[in-house]
């Protein structure tokens, strides 16, 4: 039992360190940034002090002073009717619709297509009332290797844009990336800017009517958006602080598991403005179905207009010393309220 | 019926009798059998309440899912929760559902009547062997599931977290399993795993002992019919896979109540260990549900062509291969975990391996029907559509096996549509293909065929328009396991639902048909299926006599 064990942690560890090229990358970074990335929360948000964001969060409800956008049907939301993915809105998205479009769906389609054929072939063809006498055929070597090896084939020539298409996912986040640090709480989200000193804000369901009154879809609106700007690299950290949720944006191609203990990252850049929604999909007890994801993408310059609305600064503001800030979320995310996080990380 | 009380020792004197009227009262041999036959009946009969309950179960789900908002459950939860539930409780009752709905099908349905059901009986009639290995062991495995089910049916009405009944879902995920939910309820399903797990992996043993020592002289393995050979291999599947479920479950169980920390990242656990094993046991445990299934396929193809089966030793080593390399995916299940990414090429490349026997599967079945000469009995007709609706739910496991694209589809609909189409169509339609195959030799009579193929031709229509519309709504990114759904999802979800009325009348049609034939059923002679069916059980008399082959029959 102990053997199986060991060997499982053995599996998780290397899960672990390979959490994402950019994890490895970002501890290695953290000893040379480690003095500023002390200092730079002070310089970057001198009001923003960390101790603050509690308070901060608080008062960030209301959002004063920023229009937001409106969604549109059939952009970050599904459609009535739909049979296909939503429309994608980063090039990994679009890179995986356009490998489920031209590869995968042809090739399942003709296999089906093809033992259809088959099937029907044989029943017209071999109906006792056309063939009385069977035959007693029960071998052929040609064939049975036949259809071992194509479908071999087959499947090498799927395996290699798939292998391609992971490499992609997990290309590790530019230095320049907006760190966004999503958490998971039964039944609601928590959205954290560690480089723009907005501590946590929560994001919860609009009941039926506002959410009418607000235009938005029922079940998919959120009091308050993850506010994100467009053609900026995202890093997003996702981890969950009670149960495991899941963060799913379909649009974007992206669905990572909010792990208690555990901080996933995932790489995206949004190419439009727009108001994209998703569901949380990882079962998370009664209200799974109640904590909808609302992201708004916006220009860089409407982001930096809401970041300070927020009360928050943007890092350009503070030059590049602000930049290793950025490489070292878990040092500006984890506090004393989640000793957890950093368990997991540097194990 | 009313004979319930005979000395309880009445099955031992028919050791070294031949007679088909032994005089064993109802409880004797009922509830104290150790003969494969009536064990295997037990079963069959088990699965059939079991799925009249996890069916039943669905039906409220699509009740439920027709329209967006939520219309029953607040009045169900009152049936569980008692007056005045709240709608947090109605939504956890949404968790219970799906939750007793998976364990049900899964434990309760399908693998009893597989390799309980189907298995006992005709195993070893297949091998030429008298009984089972451990007769008595044969019944400790079936009555094992009553309680086991009563387990789980019991923990519906106790706390649960929020509301009543364990609403974990049938994976039971730490620590949504533990910490996420207080109340006895998730411990009592826990316990209901272990028996039902006990009973499967004592029914293993005895499968695998079996087999490798009781076939008739002459009988090599590769002389065995594929359904005993498909009943091996599930059985090492069992073997292996089921300890490891139980120790991922005790462990949950400890967390639960003895303060350990496996799963609690608080305290130095992992939530992801828990995924681990119980997909190390949860992977293996879909073939489990699927190669008798194929077994049984194999058999009544080669029947009604009147053709030897083709490339019948590829067909057995391609579930031997489907058995090992079902092993080594698991983690396909947990591509959205966090994985790093070699591990999830690995589990991408290992997976889509999977295709190619399953591939040699699916052509052979087609080319032991290639020169034959087909009658289209009702089992034909299920297991035609059994290779033509597996196929279609095996691809959308190729693409499923993609890590990338599993970014989007991961616990979408899309996953609910594959799962169904390989089991709901898949393995339900193999088990539906066996019974009308065997309910002769089982019964002694004849089903009707008009509504044999009734059943097949409705029942095909309801599953496929209830399973096919949820890859759609799994693309367009709806979430499994929500009690509501935003409204852009209605148009499918409607027609998913109509489609479940449209299989339940099928399944009415079936218990008619199962009705009627026990009833009023033209006797069935030894073969009631001409030259093509060779193996051994169309040699006995139908029903089969209570002890079969006292002498060996000699296999050349």
């Amino acid at each position: 039992m102990n053997r199986i064990t060991n060997g499982f942690m053995v599996a998780m560890a290397l899960g672990l360190c390979a959490l994402a090229p950019s994890a490895a990358m970002a501890q290695e970074a953290t000893p040379a940034a480690q003095a500023p990335a002390v200092a730079a929360p002070a310089e970057v948000a001198p009001a923003a002090a960390d101790n603050a964001t509690a308070d901060n969060a608080a008062v960030a409800t209301p959002a004063p002073a920023f229009d937001h956008a409106k969604p549109v049907a059939g952009i970050g939301q599904p459609q009535s009717g739909e049979i296909n993915f939503q429309k994608q809105f980063t090039s990994i998205g679009h890179y995986a619709y356009w490998m489920h479009s031209y590869i995968l769906l042809p090739v399942i389609i003709a296999i089906s297509l093809l033992v259809l054929a088959l099937l029907l072939w044989v029943i017209v063809r071999y109906r006792r009332g056309a063939n009385p006498v069977a035959s007693r055929t029960s071998h052929n070597t040609a064939i049975e290797v036949a259809w071992t090896l194509i479908p071999v084939l087959i499947l090498i020539g799927v395996a290699i844009p798939s292998i391609d298409l992971l490499a992609k996912q997990f290309k590790p986040a530019p230095k320049d990336a907006l760190t966004v640090k999503v958490t998971g709480y039964q039944w609601y989200w928590g959205y954290e800017y560690p480089d723009n000193g907005i501590g946590e804000y929560v994001s919860n369901i609009l009941p039926p009517e506002k959410a009418i009154e607000r235009g938005e879809p029922v079940l998919l609106g959120a009091d308050n958006r993850l506010v994100l700007p467009v053609g900026v690299p995202i890093k997003l950290i996702v981890t969950g602080s009670d149960v495991i949720h899941s963060f799913s944006v379909p649009a974007f191609w992206i669905k990572e598991d909010a792990v208690p203990g555990r901080l996933n990252e995932k790489t995206f850049t949004i190419e439009k403005p727009g108001v994209y929604y998703g569901q949380c999909s990882e079962l998370c007890g009664a209200r799974h179905g109640f904590m909808p994801i609302a992201v708004e993408a916006v220009t860089p310059e409407r982001f930096a207009q809401w970041v300070k609305t927020q009360g928050g600064t943007m890092p350009g503001e503070a030059s590049a010393e602000a930049a290793p800030a950025a490489a070292t979320p878990a040092a500006a995310t984890s506090n004393a309220a989640e000793p957890v996080s950093t368990v997991a990380t540097t194990s | 019926m009313t004979t319930t009380t005979v000395d309880g020792h009445a099955g031992e004197h028919a050791h070294g009798h031949h007679d088909d009227d032994h005089k064993m009262g109802f409880f004797a041999r009922w509830f104290m059998s150790t003969n494969h036959k009536d064990i295997g009946t037990l079963y069959l009969i088990f699965a059939i309440v079991a799925g009249i309950i996890g069916g039943g179960i669905s039906g409220m789900m699509r009740m439920e899912l027709r329209e967006p908002g939520i219309q029953f459950l607040q009045a169900w939860a009152m049936y569980s929760d008692g007056p005045g539930a709240t709608l947090d409780q109605a939504y956890h009752l949404w968790n219970v559902l799906i939750t007793a709905h998976g364990l049900i099908m899964i434990f309760f349905m399908v693998m009893p009547a597989m390799i309980g059901g189907f298995g006992n009986w005709f195993v070893p009639i297949m091998i030429g062997a008298p009984d089972m290995a451990f007769p008595r062991m044969n019944n400790i495995s079936f009555w094992l599931l009553i309680p086991a089910f009563l387990l789980l049916l019991c923990s519906t009405f106790v706390p649960g977290g929020t509301g009543n009944g364990a609403g974990t879902g049938w994976t039971m995920y730490a620590p949504l399993s533990t910490s996420g939910s207080p109340g006895p309820a998730v411990d009592l399903v826990i316990l209901s795993m272990h028996i039902a797990g006990a009973s499967s992996i004592l029914g293993a043993v005895n499968f695998i002992t079996t087999i490798f020592n009781m076939r008739a002289p002459g009988m090599t393995l590769h002389k065995m019919p594929l359904f005993a050979w498909s009943v091996l291999v599930t059985a090492f599947l069992l073997l292996i896979s089921l300890p490891v479920l139980a120790a991922a479950i005790t462990m949950l169980l400890t967390d639960r109540n003895f303060g350990t920390v496996f799963y609690d990242a608080a305290g130095g656990g992992d939530p992801v260990l828990y995924q681990h094993l119980f997909w190390f046991f949860g992977h293996p445990e879909v073939y489990i549900m699927i190669l008798p299934g194929f077994g049984m396929v194999s058999h009544i193809v080669s029947t009604f062509s009147r053709k030897p089966i083709f490339g019948y030793l590829g067909m057995a080593y391609a579930m031997v291969a489907i058995g090992v390399v079902g092993f080594i995916v698991w983690a396909h299940h947990m591509f959205t975990t966090g994985m790093s990414v070699n591990v999830k090429m690995y589990f991408t490349a290992a997976t889509m391996v999977i295709a190619v026997p399953t591939g040699v599967k699916i052509f052979s079945w087609i080319a032991t029907m290639w020169g034959g000469s087909i009658s289209f009995r009702t089992p034909m007709v299920w297991a035609l559509g059994f290779i033509f609706m597996f196929t279609v739910g095996g691809v959308t496991g190729v693409v499923l096996a993609n890590g990338g694209i599993d970014d989007n589809l991961h616990d979408t609909y899309y996953v609910i549509a594959h799962f169904h189409y390989v089991l709901s169509l898949g393995a339900v339609f193999a088990l539906f293909a066996g019974f009308y195959y065997w309910f002769p030799k089982m019964s002694g009579k004849m089903y009707s065929e008009f509504l044999g193929q009734l059943h097949f031709w409705v029942f095909f229509v309801g599953v496929n328009m209830l399973f096919f519309p949820m890859h759609f709504l799994g693309m367009s990114g709806m979430p499994r396991r929500i009690p509501d759904y935003p409204e852009a999802y209605t148009y499918w979800n409607q027609i998913a639902t109509h489609g479940y009325e449209v299989m339940a009348v099928g399944v009415l049609i079936f218990f008619v048909n199962l009705i009627w034939s026990l009833a009023a059923g033209r006797k069935a002679g030894d073969n009631p299926w001409g030259e093509g069916a060779t193996t051994l059980e169309w040699t006995l008399p139908s029903p089969p006599p209570y002890h079969q082959f006292e002498t060996l029959p000699v296999i050349d």
